[in-house]
């Protein structure tokens, strides 16, 4: 997940930063093989997860690339709730050194 | 007042001995018990690599307190904890919202499968207890 994390990125922000024109033109028709994305489904809706532990490293770490930040949920298609609880749960594991603020 | 749960993490120094990092453990509790605060669970975590070096210091040893109280000990501790140079850092989690909040959350849910039971499991629950959760929040 963390090695391509840049290569979507770059395509998802392309697909936004078009022009009117071609937006208009992008709903009306088919869409092209790059929007054609697999719905992004929040994993811990479906572990039905209620609270994150600030504790549990292991699942903290799949949410954070290389470079130590927290993964967007753009990318990585948590639902709002439950990012908010992994970024509380990152940012505490930060505060007491169990993940790093900033790698590299 | 209304009793309070916490969750207690400290780093000791690395070169601490055993006896030291249980001393300094038991001292903790003992103040907690002396201003009527309750020790749930202890854990020692044991040695592990810091993420980032804290007073030059490459790793550490985890201590973990779960407490209920009122939150008068939690103060003492942490005044005691900030001025002793063994321990490299220490945190407090109040937790009792957060684990009400999650059974609540839970409850939610079970009423909701009893309510319509077998219809689309998967995909419908999940959905639902996304807005659920954006509407309490």
């Amino acid at each position: 997940m963390s090695s391509n994390y840049e290569d979507r990125d770059l395509g998802f922000d392309r697909g936004f930063d078009r022009g009117g024109f071609e937006r208009e033109y992008d709903r009306t028709m088919p869409r092209g093989p790059r929007r054609m994305q697999r719905r992004k489904i929040c994993r811990f809706c479906i572990e039905k997860v209620d609270l994150i532990d600030w504790k549990d490293v292991k699942l903290l770490q799949s949410y954070i690339p290389e470079r130590g930040k927290i993964l967007p949920r753009r990318i990585s298609g948590v639902c709002a709730a439950h990012q908010r609880m992994l970024a509380e749960a990152i940012k505490r594991a930060r505060n007491i050194a169990l993940l790093p603020y900033a790698a590299d | 007042m209304n009793k309070r749960t916490y969750e207690v993490i400290f780093i000791v120094d690395p070169t601490a001995g055993d006896e030291e990092v249980m001393r300094l453990s038991e001292g903790v509790q003992k103040i907690i018990t002396d201003q009527g605060g309750n020790i749930v669970k202890t854990e020692m975590m044991g040695k592990r690599q810091l993420a980032y070096e804290i007073n030059h210091k490459k790793d550490g040893i985890y201590v973990l307190l779960d407490v209920d109280g009122s939150g008068a000990e939690i103060a003492e501790v942490e005044r005691r904890m900030r001025v002793n140079d063994q321990v490299l850092r220490y945190m407090t989690i109040r937790v009792d919202e957060a684990r009400r909040r999650a059974l609540k959350l839970k409850d939610r849910r079970a009423r909701k499968a009893a309510k319509q039971p077998a219809n689309g499991k998967g995909k419908q629950s999940a959905a639902s207890f996304d807005s659920d959760e954006d509407s309490a929040g």
